[in-house]
């Protein structure tokens, strides 16, 4: 049997606009498959994960919290790859992010400081996490180093500094041995958005970077670099885009980004420094930033629909005792199902028998 | 056998005895009728000429014949039948191969590795490697091997695709522009291989803008005009100038030499540059020395893989040099990027219009900003005017007669030659100091290089300095004042054209020095031989 794909002449735009969700209806229906065969009921998993989760207004906030950092994430991700750049680390920017925010909570503890300390936080996360992925991006344009592999190994790196911060010098002397830091002060702590709201101010931080990447990608001159560089690098060098700058721009872009979720996140939800701070959520960022098509808006809408599948996954290990390492499997399932889909829609299968006769 | 609808000349036209034969194909995109009821017949051993302008359906045609385009209407016949293509590779598996304007290389591979992609995968690559090497000793096609193509030039990445074809045995094989990055040994070269192939029964069906070319190797020409069979014709028998006229539907000017005009200041000034290449195969500039004053277009000859493009890329500022290597009207620009030079009044056309000189998926409007986003309007405070660019790209469009469709089209939805003309016309309209183009009219038909030469001397007369790097000849002793030969990255003094014979130029392209020491080595080589 011989499987070839041709490239399609004609592209409709509804065909990519279905495709995301074609994807999903296929997930669903592969995940409800393992589940079955785990013995669970996908019917009452899929009340669990998707039912539950959006009829109830504590759980839409949840949700709400759960897609911020995705989304900050994944706008800074798109930056990276739309230039055709792969920032594989986010999840390691996040946590220096959150470590360099942290800090700065953690110096000001107890103290009367005032106002300052949450936009400093803020600013050092962003620092932080620049200069994290900036050592990648260093690496590539001075030794040519693989970014991917660069960046992917500075996570385990960020991620063993927390760990024995935490444990260590930061851990809060009256935690009861706890790996854990004392709890932020109010002052280091994000807002909630006020009256009977779970949410807090972060929300409000993710829809305005994704409506300034939005207008920076449509309508800058730095967002036509972009889109030159990752289609025509020759080009982009003749246009007199220098790619080394290219490089380290985008880097500290989504290095920033993904340090600024980090510090909302421990500032916002979490309230302290503790090993573990990310249910993944700078991998789960780049499935985000391609089901959202590298577009600000599509990735608003896609961090949703993660933030669903880690929710649902919260509550499927309670309800339904389903490991959390489902809900990864399932993320998955969900980034092939995106990626085929992708492929389908470029390309027509054609499936012929047996092998073509010599010619 | 006579075919009433078109002009023949009674040579045979009989399918029964053609290997190929496109029957009434007609082509409809919307609006546009891009052929129109094309009858075109190719018999084994025969080599066909497929001529016309820009836009007259030549690339839609052989696109239908490669499986790449269904036809709207029409009938291809191959041996006899009827066939259904409906992909290139249903073309291949039939024994038709294609060597396209546009190479479809993969920059990241090797030339053996681009060449292993399209066969079979069963075939190791030392087999490919041996036939490779049996191609190339039997047509003279020599190829490194295992150098990465993004290093090569056109010429040689053409050759690639060449070799590409022959190794799949084809029955019929497309050419598109073939000899248009060749020197003129080169094309005889070419000429000779594909005469070989001919004798050995594969019919070859050649696209060219080059008349005399056609005339001497051509056994039968078809000659398109909007989408039309305007005649079939035995191109020996009839003058250049003729074919040319059937293809424009007109008589075809010359390009008029510019108005008597004094030589001003020197607007571009390079000494002692120097210049390693950045890649391992590149060839490094030696010593360059050039001046360029405004009204003046000198021009660069050389064969392909000199150092042209590591030339272009230092006076673009694509790549940087010591400061006072370059002087743009006086001031030192080695230090200076593109933009800079840009702004200083510097305009560049790289010699690749796709993929360098234009973004192939973008509109012709964010093309525009290419290369304008330095130093036009339609970027202030690090927004784009999208509105701006666009009304800019419809005034190169409008005044350099680019034919598109829709009102901005992608880039790589233009022919070449109508690409050409908006890539050349947007620096050209930008009135600038000094000019450098690379292959100006590369794959480009007789009508758009006669517009774009013109262009170039109308540029020169209104005082701009052109540096005009092209491997025709041809083309640099009708427009170039002064020709200079880069010849392994060193350049010859710049003479007047005048004084020059094509002798001389093509001696200093093959790399001889005609005063010093040549005919020493020329008597050690002849003692060798004896």
């Amino acid at each position: 049997m011989r499987i070839e794909l041709l490239p399609r002449r004609n592209v409709s735009l509804a065909a990519r606009i279905l495709a995301p969700l074609a994807a999903l209806a296929v997930s669903f229906v592969i995940g409800g498959l393992i589940l079955a065969a785990m013995g669970r009921s996908p019917a009452s998993a899929f009340d669990v994960y998707v039912v539950q989760s959006l009829s109830d207004g504590w759980a839409l906030q949840q949700l709400a919290l759960k897609a911020t950092p995705l989304a900050i994430i994944a706008v800074g991700l798109s930056f990276c790859f739309r230039a055709n750049l792969w920032n594989i680390g986010a999840e390691g920017q996040y946590i220096v992010g959150a470590l360099c925010g942290g800090w700065i909570a953690l110096i000001t503890h107890g103290s009367d400081a005032g106002a300052w300390v949450l936009p400093a936080m803020l600013l050092a996360g962003i620092v932080g996490g620049a200069l994290w992925a900036l050592v990648a991006a260093g690496l590539k344009v001075v030794f040519g180093v693989s970014e991917i592999l660069t960046s992917l190994m500075l996570v385990y790196v960020a991620e063993y500094w927390l760990d024995y911060l935490v444990r260590g010098p930061w851990r809060d002397p009256k935690g009861f041995n706890f790996p854990q830091t004392v709890t932020f002060d109010p002052s280091a702590t994000l807002p909630m958005l006020g009256g009977e709201l779970t949410v807090h101010a972060g929300v409000v931080i993710a829809i305005v970077v994704v409506l300034v990447a939005a207008f920076i990608l449509r309508f800058s001159l730095f967002g036509y670099r972009l889109r030159v560089t990752g289609e025509a690098p020759r080009a982009a060098r003749f246009a007199g885009f220098s790619p080394v700058a290219t490089t380290l721009a985008v880097f500290a872009i989504s290095g920033g980004l993904a340090g600024l979720a980090g510090v909302i996140e421990v500032s916002g939800s979490i309230g302290q420094l503790k090993p573990s701070i990310s249910p993944g959520y700078g991998f789960t960022a780049i499935i985000v930033a391609f089901l959202g098509r590298l577009d600000p808006i599509g990735i608003l809408i896609a961090s949703l629909a993660m933030a669903l599948t880690i929710l649902g996954g919260e509550a499927a290990q309670i309800a339904l005792r389903v490991p959390f390492d489902f809900t990864r499997a399932f993320q998955g399932i969900l980034l092939i199902a995106i990626l085929v889909a992708d492929s389908l829609v470029t390309y027509r299968l054609r499936i012929s028998a047996g092998r073509r006769a010599a010619a | 056998m006579e075919d009433a609808s078109s002009l023949t000349d009674g040579l045979p036209q009989s399918p029964a005895s053609s290997l190929v034969s496109l029957e009434r194909i007609t082509k409809r995109f919307g609006d546009l009728l891009a052929n129109d009821a094309v009858d075109l017949a190719i018999g084994p051993g025969e080599i066909h000429a497929l001529l016309g302008e820009n836009g007259a359906g030549k690339s839609t045609l052989v696109k239908i014949l490669y499986g790449l385009i269904e036809p709207t209407e029409g009938e291809i016949r191959w041996k006899g039948d009827i066939v259904a293509l409906d992909g290139p590779m249903a073309a291949r598996a039939l024994g038709i191969g294609m060597v396209f304007q546009h190479f479809s290389l993969f920059d990241n591979l090797s030339v053996i590795e681009n060449v292993a992609v399209a066969l079979s995968a069963d075939i190791t690559l030392d087999t490919i490697a041996r036939r490779i090497r049996e191609l190339a000793d039997t047509f003279d096609l020599a190829l490194d091997l295992d150098r990465p193509v993004w290093t090569l030039s056109a010429g040689e990445r053409q050759r690639i695709e060449i070799v590409r074809c022959l190794l799949q045995d084809p029955d019929l094989l497309i050419l598109d522009e073939p000899t248009s990055v060749l020197t003129p040994q080169e094309a005889e070269d070419l000429f000779g291989t594909l005469q070989r192939l001919a004798a050995r029964g594969c019919a070859i069906l050649y696209i060219s803008h080059r008349l005399e070319e056609v005339r001497r190797h051509c056994h039968r020409a078809t000659v398109l005009r909007a989408g039309r069979v305007v005649a079939t014709l035995d191109p020996s028998t009839v003058s250049a100038r003729h074919l040319a006229g059937l293809m424009v539907g007109a008589e075809i000017g010359d390009v008029k030499p510019a108005p008597a005009h004094a030589m001003g200041i020197e607007r571009l000034v390079v000494t002692s540059l120097s210049l390693r290449s950045e890649e391992p195969h590149g060839i490094d500039l030696r010593d360059v020395a050039l001046t360029v004053r405004g009204g003046e277009i000198v021009g660069i000859a050389g064969v392909a893989g000199n150092g042209q493009s590591e030339l272009f890329a230092a006076l673009s500022g694509e790549r940087l040099c010591g400061d006072r290597a370059i002087l743009l009207d006086g001031e030192p620009v080695g230090h200076c990027d593109i933009t800079a030079r840009r702004e200083r009044g510097g305009a560049f056309v790289p010699e690749e219009r796709l993929g360098h000189g234009s973004v192939p998926s973008h509109r012709l409007g964010e093309n525009t900003l290419l290369s304008l986003h330095g130093t036009s309007g339609f970027v202030s405070g690090g927004l784009i005017h999208p509105g701006l660019a666009r009304r800019w790209a419809a005034r190169i469009v409008k005044t350099f007669d680019v034919r598109k469709e829709g009102a901005d089209p992608r880039a790589e939805t233009l022919s070449g030659g109508n690409l050409q003309k908006f890539v050349v016309g947007r620096e050209i309209l930008r009135d600038p100091a000094v000019l450098v183009v690379n292959q100006p009219t590369w794959g480009v038909d007789a009508g758009a290089a006669t517009t774009l030469r013109q262009a170039l001397i109308d540029l020169a007369a209104k005082g701009s300095a052109v540096v005009v790097i092209s491997q025709d000849l041809d083309e640099l002793f009708e427009i170039a004042d002064r020709i200079a030969v880069i010849h392994a990255g060193e350049l010859t003094a710049a003479e007047p054209t005048s004084r020059l014979s094509r002798e001389a130029v093509g001696l200093a392209m093959a790399g001889a020095r005609e005063h010093t020491g040549e005919s020493g080595k020329v008597e050690r080589g002849a003692t060798h031989a004896h």
